[in-house]
């Protein structure tokens, strides 16, 4: 149940992917062109809207499976980011048939426990006349409530039929874009997977929801306040951004996350986890002509309803550089980053080879300038898209300081190097190392269920077709030296750059970071 | 989070279709002072069913589960040659890729402690420098043009060197592999690139406080001057030499090689020229035996203070044991209860019913050929770090307090067992399996013995290894936080006086700290 966005270094696999298997249709006529992929792949849409992907890998008795759903914080409403998280976590616990043991009176309580909140929550909120007295009964009232719905629950009995029957690798991200819940299982259980997985996404039940939500609070801490990297991560979006949800923690602001209720959890679920929403990939040791039939079965039990409408806020344009700097009692990092246009840009293939020639290994510009040459820095590098791919994003450099070098050493030296991007050509080999990494890279990952199921899931839902991982390949082909100049002069620009690093400060006196501002 | 030194290694992938290591130890030869110490997503489990109505209608037991497609593990091909040296062939053609990797006896818990950090430096510089034909910048120019990659690297009890390629560039790889094998040329200027690299590791190892936490308990547990655990400084990575690591190279070269390959090949055609490349080494000099003491932590209660955080790491730390134990087949049982998965006693109670961490979990560890750990960790606020800490341990006591049920153990064994086809579901896990079964010692069939010794474990079994292994007043608890935010204190858990543990780190000119042995150097 971990957070994607708060791995701001994962690469995107949606440019990477497909890029691999490009290069395999010309140079490995093999398991891996997309021919063979064809012949291997069933997809079903059911009269739900839901996506069945099935692609058959007999290479051993096991199969993974990845269900891809097309929400996440950027979602969530005003005043509750992190709402979408909240919700994931909840789809692991139980159903009104499993995790109870009479959902009947379960319902009532959960009822109760949910008006026992709004009452708590509304004196907590009163900024005039709040009365402690009221609100520490309110509060007791809450918990007793909780504690009457507990008495019908069988903890955490959903994972344990799971991990009972060989769940391997069980687990759920979410991130700005989507959510994603996976796990790895021996053949003969596929079709007692598609039961606790269509049961879990059409049957969910805000059960546990209050203590769920002291948990993803601890998540919080672990990735963001008690992290200096989480902590610096998080006011460099909230910086770079000033209209567009990207710009708001993913995790969720702590005053707004620990105000989240079940209600609006629930309310989330109605509206993103239809079947128009939700894709639905299976690798491995399966026949579509066995399995399709099964998996149709249980997964048409998940709602229908309308494919959520899309977002309307388009990131303005950035007319001013703006600075972040952060006093840490830890050591110093530099980061800058550059608005960039969505995956669906043209020029999304131009952005990973300037990652790629700027930052991929011991070969790559910005090592050999930083650290092996001038020798300022342990590590430097670039990525994109970050912290989502779906809509505008940044594209980020950051370097890493030896000791008794600086943040503006990092910056002026990176600056340095991205100023040689845009006034020369980068060279033959390199743009053809870009291109050739980057299939091979990507072959690799092919011989991997559940990375195949991630990402046909993925391409299914971003580009309506899982063949787009192979059809778009061409793209990468045709970057050019003048198309990475282009952009590097169009992007890396004063006006469009955010900055943000940490600056080496004698520990200060403790204030709480708990609750942020309050 | 991941870190930035995990980014670069994810863009830099070494041999993903085989890749072996020796043990879970981190990879020395990549920048990685970020290392994440605690699983994310950790599980253990708790249970309260006894006083739950039975639930009625269970339709998941329902569903059938036919039986499993037949399987063997395909087992690659050994090959041991006269000189003692060992080969590995192990087919896969799905992909168009070859990959291999060389395993040389010999780590860091060998290393001269007043050189404390010698083999991360070493590591690194045996790659980059490269040959006396070719230095290491041609070398990562020639690969990186073909998406190839050759890597070395240093871990606690051993050193490797890896490459992977497309199937048509692999005799090539093979070869600059072969000779930057046998015939590096160290460079001093490379040395100093990884001293560099390794002294921002070192002045940044105190920013995380799940990294403190790792690296201190352990700490706690071997003695500060153990060669599993004693700790690069400034003064001791400055005191490496070129000579070092042609020393090193020469000595541990001559040990037991064992060469894998994985992939795309000709059996035939591949063995021969493994032969060639390996047949002609003179006859391997086997390590000596090592006689290290383990002793265990000093019980109590152990803090670090972090003010800027807001959340304690807890660390509940003892001494674990070794894979040749007949007893681990019943300790993985109880661990699974202890802190497997999220139906474990761990997860139940701690993040489930009192919601007092994300991240819980823990048990004991095994090692190859040392005793390894026993940990429980918890993350949790730093005000509730007294009932979050007392909770793991009321876990950790109720091993021997609370007798488990069958329905426990019938759940751990089937936590285990069912999932036990993922150990060797790929070629490369297979291969990577036996490389280190030979490297320490162990039978080609200890998956089968172990799976077979699992699923005989009984209840009682459980039992009497808790009993004999479980003893919480042997265990030091460490905590990592923010001290004044830390109410009640750390004096409520009564175990004794809490000991500050001073983490600052020595800078060259000033003496260093509690080294130990390494004080013997001038």
């Amino acid at each position: 149940m971990q957070r994607k966005i708060s791995s701001p270094f994962r690469k995107g696999a949606l440019t990477l992917l497909a890029v691999a298997i490009a290069f395999a249709i010309a140079q490995a006529a093999r398991a891996q062109d997309l021919k063979s992929f064809e012949q291997r792949t069933t997809t079903k849409v059911l009269p739900n809207g839901l996506t069945l992907i099935i692609c058959e890998r007999p290479e051993a008795p096991v199969f993974s499976y990845s269900t891809f759903v097309d929400a996440g914080d950027v979602n969530d409403p005003s005043g509750e980011s992190g709402l979408a998280h909240m919700f994931e976590h909840l789809a692991f616990k139980g159903t009104s048939e499993i995790g109870t043991t009479d959902y009947a009176a379960e319902k009532i309580a959960l009822a109760k426990v949910e008006a026992a909140n709004d009452a708590y929550e509304a004196e907590f909120l009163k900024t005039v006349g709040r009365d402690p007295q009221k609100l520490a009964e309110l509060k007791q009232k809450f918990k007793d409530a909780q504690d009457e719905a507990h008495r019908f629950v069988i903890p955490n009995q959903f994972t344990d039929v799971a991990e009972r029957n060989g769940a391997e690798g069980l687990n759920a991200e979410t991130g700005l874009d989507d959510t994603m819940f996976f796990w790895s299982m021996p053949e003969n259980r596929l079709e007692l997977w598609a039961w606790l997985e269509s049961s879990r996404l059409a049957d969910t039940v805000p059960r546990e929801f209050y203590k769920e939500r002291d948990v993803v609070i601890e998540e919080r801490r672990m990735r963001t306040d008690s992290n200096p990297e989480g902590r610096l991560f998080e006011q460099f979006v909230a910086t770079a951004y000033v209209a567009h949800n990207y710009g708001r923690s993913g995790i969720g602001w702590p005053s707004e996350v620990s105000q989240i209720n079940a209600t609006e959890a629930m309310e989330f679920h109605k509206k993103y986890y239809v079947g128009s929403n939700i894709v639905v990939a299976v690798v491995g040791d399966v026949k579509a002509s066995e399995a399709m039939p099964v998996l149709e079965k249980y997964f048409s039990r998940v709602p229908a309803g309308p494919k959520p409408e899309e977002m309307t806020t388009v990131e303005p344009k950035q007319f001013a550089e703006k600075t972040v700097a952060i006093g840490e009692a830890t050591q110093p990092i530099y980061l800058e980053g550059y608005h960039r246009p969505s995956y669906r840009d043209p020029d999304d293939a131009v952005y990973d080879a300037i990652s790629d020639i700027m930052s991929n290994g011991r070969v790559s510009r910005l090592y050999r300038s930083l650290v092996r040459d001038q020798q300022i820095a342990a590590e430097s590098g670039g990525f994109s898209p970050y912290p989502g791919d779906k809509y505008p994003s940044l594209f980020v450099f950051f370097g890493v300081p030896l000791p008794g070098h600086t943040p503006a050493e990092m910056r002026d030296a990176i600056h340095k190097e991205i100023e040689k991007l845009k006034t020369a050509d980068v060279s033959d080999a390199e743009l053809q190392m870009y291109k050739t990494r980057t299939r091979a890279d990507l072959l690799r990952g092919l011989a991997d269920n559940q990375g195949l199921a991630n990402d046909l899931a993925e391409y299914q839902t971003r580009y309506g077709d899982w063949r787009e991982l192979f059809l778009q390949l061409e793209r990468v082909d045709k970057v050019t030296k003048a198309d990475i100049r282009r952009v590097a002069n169009q992007v890396f620009v004063t006006s469009n750059r955010t900055e943000a690093w940490i600056e080496t400060e004698a520990p200060a006196t403790t204030a709480g970071k708990d609750g942020g501002a309050q | 989070m991941k870190s930035l030194a995990m980014k670069q290694m994810e863009k830099n992938p070494r041999s993903q279709k085989c890749d072996p290591s020796t043990s879970s130890g981190q990879a020395l030869g990549h920048p990685n002072y970020f290392a994440i110490f605690l699983v994310m997503t950790v599980c253990a489990a708790g249970f309260t069913s006894t006083s739950l109505p039975a639930q009625q209608n269970k339709p998941w037991e329902k569903i059938p589960i036919p039986r499993l497609h037949e399987f063997k593990p395909h087992q690659p091909t050994r090959i041991e040659l006269k000189n003692g040296i060992v080969l590995f062939l192990q087919e896969d053609h799905e992909l168009p890729f070859v990959t291999g990797s060389v395993l040389i006896p010999g780590g860091s818990r060998e290393e001269d402690p007043a050189k404390a950090g010698f083999i991360s430096l070493y590591g690194q510089a045996w790659r980059t420098s490269g040959t006396a034909k070719l230095d290491g910048d041609a070398l990562d120019d020639l690969l990186e043009a073909k998406a190839a990659h050759i890597e070395t690297s240093g871990d606690e009890d051993s050193t490797s060197m890896e490459w992977d390629s497309l199937t048509g560039d692999a005799d090539q790889v093979f070869s600059l592999a072969l000779e930057l094998l046998l015939h590096p040329k160290f460079r001093a200027e490379k040395l100093e690139l990884a001293q560099q690299h390794d002294a921002t590791v070192i002045v940044r190892r105190n920013d995380d406080e799940e990294e403190i936490a790792g690296r201190e308990s352990a700490k706690l547990v071997y003695g500060v001057s153990s060669p599993y655990t004693r700790q690069p400084e400034l003064a001791t990575i400055g005191a490496v030499t070129v000579d070092d690591l042609e020393a090193w190279h020469d000595r541990t070269i001559g040990g037991k090689l064992i060469v894998g390959v994985c992939g795309d090949f000709d059996p035939v055609a591949m063995e021969a020229k493994l032969r060639a490349a390996f047949e002609g080494l003179p006859p391997v000099k086997a390590a000596p035996a090592r006689h290290d003491l383990f002793a265990g932590p000093k019980p109590g209660a152990y803090f670090i203070d972090k003010e800027d955080v807001n959340q304690s790491n807890v660390e509940i730390v003892g001494l674990g044991t070794d894979r040749h134990n007949p007893d681990v087949p019943a300790l993985a049982v109880m661990n699974e209860i202890l802190g497997g998965g999220f139906a474990s006693r761990l997860f139940q109670k701690v993040r489930t019913e009192l919601g007092l961490a994300y991240a819980v979990g823990g048990g004991m560890s095994f090692a190859y050929d040392h005793p390894a750990e026993f940990r429980v960790g918890v993350l949790t606020k730093s005000a509730s770090t007294v009932d979050a800490t007392r909770a793991a341990l009321a876990e950790i006591n109720g091993l021997t307090t609370r007798p488990f049920t069958q329905v426990e153990v019938d759940r751990a064994k089937d936590n285990i067992l069912n999932s036990f086809l993922f150990r060797y579901d790929t070629r490369e896990k297979v291969l990577n399996e036996r490389e280190l079964l030979e490297f320490y010692g162990y039978p080609a069939d200890y998956l089968e013995s172990y799976k077979a010794a699992l699923e005989k474990v009984t209840l009682a079994d459980v039992t009497a290894v808790a009993k004999k292994y479980i003893h919480s007043e042997k265990l030091a608890v460490l905590v990592v936080g923010n001290g004044p935010e830390i109410k009640p204190s750390l004096e409520e858990l009564k175990l004794g006086p809490v000991q500050p543990i001073d983490i600052t780190i020595p800078r060259p000119g000033t003496p260093p700290g509690e080294q130990g042995p390494a004080e013997k150097r001038p």
